[in-house]
């Protein structure tokens, strides 16, 4: 009977093996950091107090262990980027000056990476307000956090959380004054105030991002990265609002590659599952409304010519 | 000489000359929000959704003074519905516009004091004001306030269904106004229908 018993549950067994949170291999080192950076306080010996002490970590050393290990990035050492110097414990001060390295550092020139587009997307960021305006101060780190960073608009088909993402990117400088003025004097300017002309300003912040507007769309790139002055912002309503929307080039991008040309319906992708007024139109609904508008005014026409023949 | 019977009471004609006016501006920016262009719009985008916008909110007050002239005045009992004869009624006014029509036939359901639209009319005059109408409104209002719309119906966006519906329940209300026109010049005259909409008196 237990063995009966146990052959049954055996196969529930192998499957919640299946169902286990992948194992990182460099999980055990990256622990010796994760143990001080991935909590809010650590210790350290203190020769000169000849003690111990406990003490509370930078916040903005604070790494999220759960998040990194679902990021981009998460089978790399801590050291695979910083110095192995920080193996020593507690740290060097000058550690701190090293260099970062930026994304075509790793990804540049690479195959395996050509379809991200690093040499395109460093041109186009090297062209954006970002680096015109800020120089080397710029770099990807400040939009893309290299500990949590994953690739989103390439693998995630919930648009809405796409637009979330991305647009907390943005956010994460443009509505944080600590972090914005890292790279300005100037006093945070107010999203809301700047965008006060927009109408339906909510839904709006919620159903596009703020790169379609804000960037220069190159149809090659999936996600443009050249980031303009807010004098070359999108603020014609008919650029997304109609037949051709842009919108169909940057944030539907994906879906209309996989989804255009059914019936030689352009906005067939945009149809199902968004609106937006003046670009959404359902082919057979234009056919359809053609059609009764032309039949109705016909009968009108033959019945007005009845009339005034039979007078 | 035939007596002129008053038919339609200043009230009504003040909501209609009103609402025919909106109705036209909310054509016109309607069909201009839905084939917007890059290259040439018919009316500014901007323009069109907020004149599109107040004149919604401007035919929407009109409707309810409708409504409540129809529901407090003896104006509302000429869109009552009897069921008794309303097919065979139907039939028999639309054999009329047909056929009749043309043969110089007396028309089945003249207009009198009591009986102010034949079939025909009352059908469709209640299938545009209580059916299509009040769709249009709803509709209207909600893609005015969309955070109040259920994001998604059965894996469909709420906000584009709520989108399909206004602009389905606009375009039958357009194709109802251009019969409507059309019917109006059957009347004494091509163009006593119209002078009654002015002067009150059919």
């Amino acid at each position: 009977m237990v063995t009966t018993l146990l052959l049954w549950m055996l196969p529930v067994a192998t499957f919640a093996e299946d169902e286990e949170a992948p194992v990182f291999e460099n999980a055990e080192y990256n622990h010796q950091c994760f143990k001080c950076h991935g909590q809010k306080t650590y210790r350290y010996y203190n020769e000169s107090m000849d003690r111990e002490m406990k003490d509370r970590m930078n916040p903005y050393f604070i790494i999220d262990s759960a998040l990194y290990y679902q990021s981009n990035h998460a089978s790399f050492m801590c050291t695979d980027c910083h110095s192995p110097e920080y193996e020593t414990f507690p740290h060097a001060g000058e550690l701190r000056m090293e260099q970062q390295f930026a994304c075509l550092d790793c990804h540049g020139g690479d195959e395996t990476y050509a379809h991200y587009q690093f040499e395109r997307i460093e041109e186009e960021f090297q062209a954006s307000i970002h680096s015109t305006k800020h120089n080397e101060d710029f770099t990807c780190w400040m939009c893309h956090n290299p500990h949590t960073y994953k690739i989103n608009a390439r693998n995630n088909h919930n648009i809405k959380e796409v637009i979330v993402y991305d647009n907390n990117i943005c956010l994460s400088c443009h509505a944080d004054i600590n972090k914005y003025q890292l790279l300005s004097d100037e006093e945070n300017p107010s999203i809301l105030a700047a965008h006060e002309w927009l109408p339906n300003q909510t839904l709006h912040f919620s159903k596009v991002r703020c790169i379609e507007c804000h960037t220069e769309i190159d149809k090659e790139m999936l996600i443009a990265h050249k980031v303009c002055s807010k004098e070359k912002a999108v603020k014609r309503c008919v650029e997304c609002h109609s037949q051709n929307s842009l919108l169909t080039a940057t944030l539907y991008k994906f879906e209309t590659f996989e989804k255009r040309n059914k019936l030689g319906f352009f906005n067939a992708a945009i149809l199902t599952d968004h609106y937006i007024i003046g670009a959404n139109r359902n082919y057979y609904l234009n056919v359809a409304s053609i059609v009764i508008f032309g039949l109705t005014l016909l009968v009108i026409i033959i019945h007005a010519i009845l009339r005034i023949i039979s007078k | 000489m035939e007596s002129k019977l008053y038919l339609y009471p200043v009230w009504l004609r003040i909501w209609h000359i009103i609402n025919a006016v909106l109705f036209l501006v909310l054509i016109a920016t309607g069909l201009s929000l839905q084939y917007a262009s890059v290259d040439y719009s018919f009316i500014d985008f901007e323009i069109a959704v907020s004149t599109h916008n107040i004149a919604g909110v401007a035919i929407t007050i009109a409707y309810f003074m409708f409504v409540f002239g129809n529901l407090f005045t003896k104006n509302g009992k000429f869109y009552k519905i009897k069921r008794k004869g309303f097919f065979s009624d139907l039939f028999t006014q639309i054999k009329y516009y047909s056929y009749g029509i043309f043969v110089h036939q007396k028309t089945p359901f003249p207009v009198t004091a009591k009986r102010k639209f034949n079939p025909l009319q009352k059908v469709s005059y209640v299938g545009a004001m209580y059916f299509l109408f009040p769709i249009m409104i709803l509709s209207g209002l909600a893609l005015i306030f969309p955070e109040f719309i259920v994001p998604n119906v059965f894996g469909f966006s709420g906000i584009h269904l709520t989108g399909l519906v206004h602009i389905i329940s606009g375009f039958g209300l357009s194709i109802f106004l251009c019969i409507h026109l059309y019917f109006c010049t059957i009347g004494k005259t091509p163009t006593s229908n119209f002078k009654s909409m002015i002067d009150g008196y059919h």
